[in-house]
Formats: structure tokens, C-alpha cells, sequence
């Protein structure tokens, strides 16, 4: 076929990108678009496996049950406490690391490549190594500790070693973003600045920080909906004894140890309207932030 | 001077490099601890023994678990990747209205919280019969896959030079064969990272792993690991979960480590272009 018209070409390449796209497509909107309505479906009854007689329509019955219950707002709290204090800890970490990792002089290699292990290493695997460190008696670190203690048998310690697994594992991944980003600052801009006498202090906060704001709101928003995620620490670290269950934990256990799939059909619909609440906030924030960059370039 | 920064530099790599390799080091000399020796709390092994590495591998709960995660990686990658470059190919490459749905909807995965499918997916395996299955645990690992792989995918792919599909359509390629026999093996380095990404992703996961699963049928390592016990109740299954953690650990350091750069601009394409 010589001769084609252009519009029998945007026709041929519109219809390709959807049959190419559909499959992939298709996939995602099921698995998760489904599940979604069946959960919100669920959220409305009373539905216990242990009594499946009893099940029955009970219209938001379960989210004032939710709502209401101490132990529900315990793992917000605990939630948002070790998101908010991990992804604090990871960005000023990851930086310092991300700056070793550009700038350093010496073995710069051998740091990159040791800087990808913590992120290598299955987050369960890296949780019972800092399970056993803390355990006392076997643990090398529980051996600085007073003898008699047990971290992970109280609330805040154990929520302290908690986010620390936490960071461990996920400064890496933060730190390789942020060296992304420094790539991206132009030497000569720096050079100007160290001749115009900034400091190397100053020369970071008022050069390399402004230019590398877009890509430090990217990688704080990926590390923020992954960290409201925690699940695997928690599990291992102390299954949420001592009150420290995140969301994911305390839904887990209705689920597989209560078999109660209303009541934890209610709590993934509402970890999932909280979580989508993080997204539409940083587009705000990067919608006022964006204008501010403009006039300061 | 220069000496001087070498040296403060130096200083710098060894703390970076203690961060990240002393935890490493523990759970390794753990996994060699002789398992009488364990509660001496000691940092390096007093007594080196292999045997907890032979206990597991006699242990047929985990070489199930590890043939489970071997067998569910490697397919739900291969779907994943087969499902994406199509997606990633049009996303970077045509013009068609819905492109930009193909993306939302791939980043609003990426983010969506697990524990939100894993009730309701609970009970529809249960009800479908893939409850304890591997298809069971490949459709969920398939979806989280899929907006890596096509945001991977598409970055890789923008990076490939347009002329030569273009010159090709002119030869008189169709629009699929430019894309089979001039893309494919030029993007074919971004496949092979992309591929390694996604398989890291599902052999990782726990939460939906240990949800869905009630036997060794398709539990995977990492939650078989969690279900270690001593061969007594008075035997402490420290040293074994110590040298499962590193067991399944290798592969993907090893992987990372070979596959280095790639990873690392694979990993970081996304956040920093898009």
C-alpha cells in the first residue's frame, strides 16, 4: 500500500498505541479496580468467615466500629509518627549520603556499589537482622544497653528500632534519587558561586537546593506512600505487640487472624481514601512551589 | 591540602560504608554461629559452623518457599515485561488519545496502598479457587509490576533514537514490524534492567505472600522464613533464619552489583525526568 494518506496514518498509529496499551491496561484496572469495589461492597456488611450465617447488609455500621476504635487510631498514630519521622531522617541521610557518593575523591566505586546493598537486601531478611541485634543476650547492640533491657518488648524503643530498619533500608534508594538530582546542578553555576565567595554551606543551601527542589518533592512523595505502607518491620520486629501496629498490620490481623472481612474490608477503603489524600496534597504543594522557582531563576 | 581532602573524604566513605555493610556483616557471622554459641551476643562467630545452612536446605518448608519464589518471579516478570513494553512502547513512542489515562492509571498503582487489595483479594481467590495458589500470588505481583515496567520502559524507550524506526517505516515496515525488528534490540539493555527491577519487586514482597498463601503450595521464601521454628521447642531458630535472610539476600545483591549502573539509572530515570 503506496500512498497512505497522513490521516490513514494517525489512524493506524492511534489504533496500534490501544491495542498495544490495552493488555497492560486492562490488567491493572482489574486486579485493582475490582478488589476496590469489592472491599467498599464488603465494608458494608457484617461479615465474619467464623459466622457466615450471620452475614448481613449493615450500611457504615463497620466504619463507625472502625472509627471508634482506640486500638484503630493507635496504628494512625503509629503510622503516621514512623512515616513522618523515617522520611525526615531518610532525606537529610540520603542527602549527606548522595554527597559522599557525587563529590568523594577516594573509592568513589566501591561507595556506590556498597550504598546498593541495604536497598538489595529483602526487607524481611534485613528486619530479623536488626531483630536479633536488639535481642538480648544474642544481639551485639543489645549488648551496649543496661543489662535487664529489652527493647523491643517496650512501646518506644520498639518503635525506635522500628524506624530504624526503616532507614536502614530505604536511605539508599533516597540517596540515589538526591545524586540524580546533583547531577543535574551545572559545576560552572557552583564555581561562580565559590568565586563570588559563597561558602561550600551557602553554595548548597542557595544553589544546589533550589535547583534540585523538584526532584527532592519526588522522591519525598515516593518515599511518604511507601513508607504509610510499612508493613514487613512491624511483622517482624514485634508484630505489633505493645501497641506499635501500623494500619497494614492491625487490617492484616482482622483479616487472618480475625477472618472478620467487613471489618477489615472497612479499614483497606480507609487506608486507601487516606493514602490518596498524600498525592492531591503534594500537587498542591508543588503547584505553589512551581511559580516561586520561576521568579527565583 | 589535596592530601588533607583525600583524607576527610576517606574518612567519609568509611562511615558511608559502615552504615551499610555492618548490619550486612551481622546477619552473615549470625547465619555461621555454631547455634550453642548464639546467645553469647558476640559480634563475630566464636565457633564457624555451616550447619545452619545445611539445616535449611534440608528443611523442605523453605526449598519449597525459595522453588515458589523462583517460579512466581520469574513468570509474573515475564508477563509483566511482556505487558509493558507493548504499554511503554506506545506511551513513548505514538500519538493516540488515552496515553496519558495508561500513565495516570500506572502511577496511581505504584502508589495504591497493598493492604487495600489484600482483603478483598483474599476473598475473591478464596471464591475463584486461586487462594494458595501461584496464579494467586502471580496476578497481584503482575499488577505492582506493571507501572514500573512501564515507566522504566517509556524512559528507556524515549532514549532510543526515532530515525530508525522512521527510515524503517520508510523501507516499508509496517508500524509493527519497526517496532519488533529495529526497537526491540535496541532497547533490549532497558528490557534486561527492567526485568531485574520487577523481579526484585516480587522477590521482595511479604504482605501479599503470607495473605494469600496457607501452605508451602506458593508461599514464597520471605514468608516461609517467618514461619521458621527450632526442630524442638527448646531449639532456637536464630541460626536458621539468620542463613535463609542471607540465602535469599545473594541473588538479588548479586544481580544489583552486576547489573550496577543500570539499576541505579533505571531506578532513579523516573523520579528525576519525569
Amino acid at each position: 500500500m503506496i500512498g497512505r494518506t497522513a490521516s490513514q496514518g494517525a489512524r493506524d498509529e492511534r489504533r496500534l498505541g490501544w491495542w498495544l496499551c490495552a493488555p497492560a491496561g486492562l490488567v491493572m484496572l482489574l486486579v485493582t479496580g475490582w478488589p476496590v469495589v469489592y472491599s467498599v461492597l464488603l465494608s458494608l456488611q457484617r461479615y465474619d468467615l467464623r459466622f457466615p450465617d450471620r452475614k448481613a447488609w449493615i450500611g457504615l455500621a463497620n466504619y463507625g466500629t472502625v472509627l471508634t476504635s482506640a486500638f484503630w487510631w493507635n496504628a494512625v498514630g503509629v503510622t503516621v509518627l514512623v512515616t513522618v519521622v523515617s522520611v525526615a531522617i531518610e532525606l537529610v541521610l540520603g542527602m549527606a549520603i548522595a554527597l559522599v557518593m557525587y563529590r568523594t575523591l577516594v573509592a568513589r566505586g566501591l561507595v556506590r556499589a556498597a550504598v546498593l546493598i541495604p536497598y538489595g537486601i529483602v526487607t524481611v531478611a534485613a528486619a530479623y537482622g536488626w531483630k536479633y541485634a536488639w535481642t538480648p543476650g544474642t544481639g551485639w547492640l543489645a549488648g551496649f544497653l543496661p543489662a535487664g533491657s529489652a527493647p523491643l518488648t517496650e512501646r518506644w524503643p520498639a518503635l525506635g528500632i522500628i524506624i530504624l530498619a526503616e532507614v536502614w533500608k530505604t536511605t539508599p534508594f533516597m540517596s540515589l534519587l538526591l545524586m540524580a538530582g546533583l547531577a543535574l546542578v551545572p559545576e560552572d553555576t557552583l564555581k561562580a558561586a565559590a568565586m563570588d565567595g559563597a561558602s561550600a554551606w551557602q553554595r548548597f543551601r542557595l544553589v544546589v537546593l533550589p535547583l534540585m527542589a523538584p526532584t527532592i518533592l519526588a522522591a519525598l512523595l515516593f518515599r511518604i506512600l511507601d513508607a504509610v505502607r510499612i508493613f514487613d518491620d512491624i511483622y517482624v520486629l514485634t508484630n505489633g505487640a505493645q501497641r506499635t501496629s501500623s494500619v497494614s498490620i492491625i487490617a492484616y490481623h482482622n483479616l487472618v487472624s480475625g477472618l472478620n472481612l467487613g471489618i477489615g474490608s472497612t479499614m483497606s477503603v480507609l487506608v486507601f481514601l487516606g493514602v490518596a489524600v498524600v498525592p492531591v496534597v503534594f500537587v498542591k504543594l508543588l503547584g505553589a512551589s512551581a511559580p516561586g522557582q520561576d521568579r527565583g531563576r | 591540602m589535596g592530601g588533607n581532602a583525600r583524607a576527610r573524604w576517606a574518612l567519609l566513605d568509611l562511615l558511608v560504608l559502615v552504615y551499610a555493610l555492618v548490619p550486612v556483616a551481622w546477619i552473615a557471622s549470625l547465619s555461621f554461629k555454631e547455634p550453642s554459641t548464639v546467645s553469647a551476643g558476640t559480634f563475630w562467630p566464636t565457633k564457624w559452623t555451616w550447619s545452619n545452612y545445611a539445616g535449611i536446605f534440608r528443611n523442605d518448608d523453605f526449598v519449597r518457599g525459595l522453588v515458589n519464589s523462583i517460579g512466581i518471579g520469574l513468570i509474573s516478570t515475564a508477563i509483566a515485561i511482556a505487558l509493558g513494553t507493548m504499554a511503554a512502547y506506545a506511551v513513548a513512542r505514538l500519538r493516540f488519545p488515552g496515553r496519558n489515562a495508561v500513565l495516570g492509571l500506572s502511577l496511581l498503582i505504584s502508589m495504591f496502598p497493598q493492604i487495600s487489595l489484600v482483603t478483598p483479594l483474599f476473598e475473591i481467590e478464596r471464591r475463584l479457587g486461586l487462594f494458595n495458589t501461584w496464579p494467586g500470588l502471580i496476578v497481584p505481583y503482575v499488577t505492582f509490576a506493571l507501572p514500573l515496567t512501564i515507566y522504566t520502559l517509556s524512559t528507556f524507550f524515549r532514549e532510543i533514537p526515532w530515525d530508525l524506526e522512521k527510515a524503517a517505516t520508510m523501507d516499508g515496515a509496517s508500524p509493527f514490524q519497526a517496532f519488533r525488528l529495529v526497537i526491540v534490540p535496541l532497547a533490549l539493555p532497558g528490557v534486561v534492567t527492567t526485568a531485574i527491577l520487577a523481579f526484585i519487586l516480587c522477590w521482595n514482597d511479604f504482605l501479599f505472600s503470607i495473605s494469600l498463601t496457607s501452605s508451602n503450595a506458593a508461599r514464597t521464601a520471605p514468608a516461609t522464613i517467618s514461619y521458621f521454628t527450632g526442630s524442638s521447642q527448646f531449639e532456637d531458630p536464630t541460626g536458621s533464619i539468620a542463613a535463609a535472610a542471607v540465602v535469599i539476600t545473594i541473588p538479588i545483591v548479586v544481580f544489583v552489583l552486576a547489573f550496577q549502573r543500570r539499576i541505579v539509572s533505571g531506578l532513579t530515570s523516573g523520579a528525576v525526568k519525569g
